[in-house]
């Protein structure tokens, strides 16, 4: 009896193996990286002196509509309102200031916090490519540091409407 | 001496009878390297889609945080509304900031540095609930979230 030919075995190990990969990446581990502001000392009195033109007013009220300044915009307008904002106001003293409704699908919270951050990753990558030459994920350490003191988050989220 | 056969001359060919075994060597290991948490789910939800994603890192010190309406077999008991699950149980949210708290202490100084807590929360729920638990998180002092999404399709 002429032995089994068994090259294609590994063909079907293969197969489960390309299988049980595909299978279990389906619960996705991406999202949008925050740090939430710790909760205020009892003694600390932080105050700021902050001007009318050094804050960026973001709402969105509870039919999901995405205002910046009082005009309604689109996540993508509002990505690009945040860009102009770094450049004029003062970098120390800006602010962006939200505010949502509790009926506010977290939907549309997202989007907002997504245009944030996409707002946040341009600026600073075009400043690590204007100072050092390379794009922000190559930067080292030190100067991620440096680029994020220039562009610093200072996000301030108050209690959202409709208690 | 041309009647003995040549056939001995080739090289014989590999015996290829073991490669199955070195592929399932390959598939126990990434059975037990990328074990998912077993958590129970007993909420639903879909996460919204963001472009400025980032990997969840960490995983062993991160907590989960389902937030949804039930899955359908336990809505004859849970009812309808929109429910909070951390790991394993449901909770409320001021059962949420004590057992956030509480695994925070029991955690190496390193390990409360890197927890993250990742929020899975279905795109329809109410801004009020995600906005309990950010307040319950900062009183707990876990900090760093991350807001759970898949990548827009382009």
């Amino acid at each position: 009896m002429p032995a089994l030919n068994t090259t294609a075995t590994a063909d079907i190990s293969f197969m489960l193996l390309v299988f049980f990969l595909v299978t279990t990446s389906i619960d996705s581990d991406k999202g949008l990286n925050r740090t939430l502001p710790a909760m205020p000392q009892e003694d600390a009195q932080e105050t700021m002196d902050v001007s009318e033109q050094n804050v960026l007013r973001i709402t969105i009220d509870d039919r999901d509509s995405l205002q910046c300044e009082g005009e309604t915009v689109t996540p993508q307008q509002l990505q690009e309102r945040i860009i102009t904002f770094m450049g004029t106001a003062e970098i120390d003293k800006h602010v962006l200031s939200i505010k949502a409704h509790r009926n506010t699908s977290y939907d549309a919270y997202f989007a907002m916090q997504n245009a944030i951050v996409a707002a946040y990753h341009s600026l600073r990558n075009d400043y690590a490519k204007q100072r050092y030459g390379i794009p922000f994920e190559q930067c080292s350490p030190e100067q991620r540091d440096s680029v994020i003191t220039h562009y610093p988050q200072r996000i301030s989220e108050s209690q959202p409407e409709g208690d | 001496m041309g009647q003995f056969k040549r056939r001995e001359r080739e090289v014989p060919g590999l015996n290829t009878a073991s490669l199955p075994d070195l592929i399932f060597t390959v598939l126990f290991f990434f059975m037990i390297v990328t074990h998912m948490r077993q958590a129970e789910l007993k909420v639903q939800y879909k996460v919204p889609q963001g472009t400025e994603l980032g990997r969840l890192t960490h995983k062993s010190t991160a907590q989960y945080l389902y937030i949804g309406p039930p899955s359908k077999e336990l809505q004859p008991t849970l009812g309808k509304n929109t429910l909070i699950q951390l790991n394993d149980r449901i909770v409320t949210v001021d059962e949420l900031r004590d057992l956030l708290a509480k695994q925070r202490q029991m955690m190496s100084d390193e390990d409360q540095e890197r927890m993250v807590v990742s929020i899975r929360a279905d795109r329809n729920t109410d801004f009020g609930i995600i906005a309990d638990v950010k307040q319950a998180l900062r009183e707990a002092n876990a900090l760093k979230v991350n807001y759970s999404a898949v990548d827009i399709e382009e």
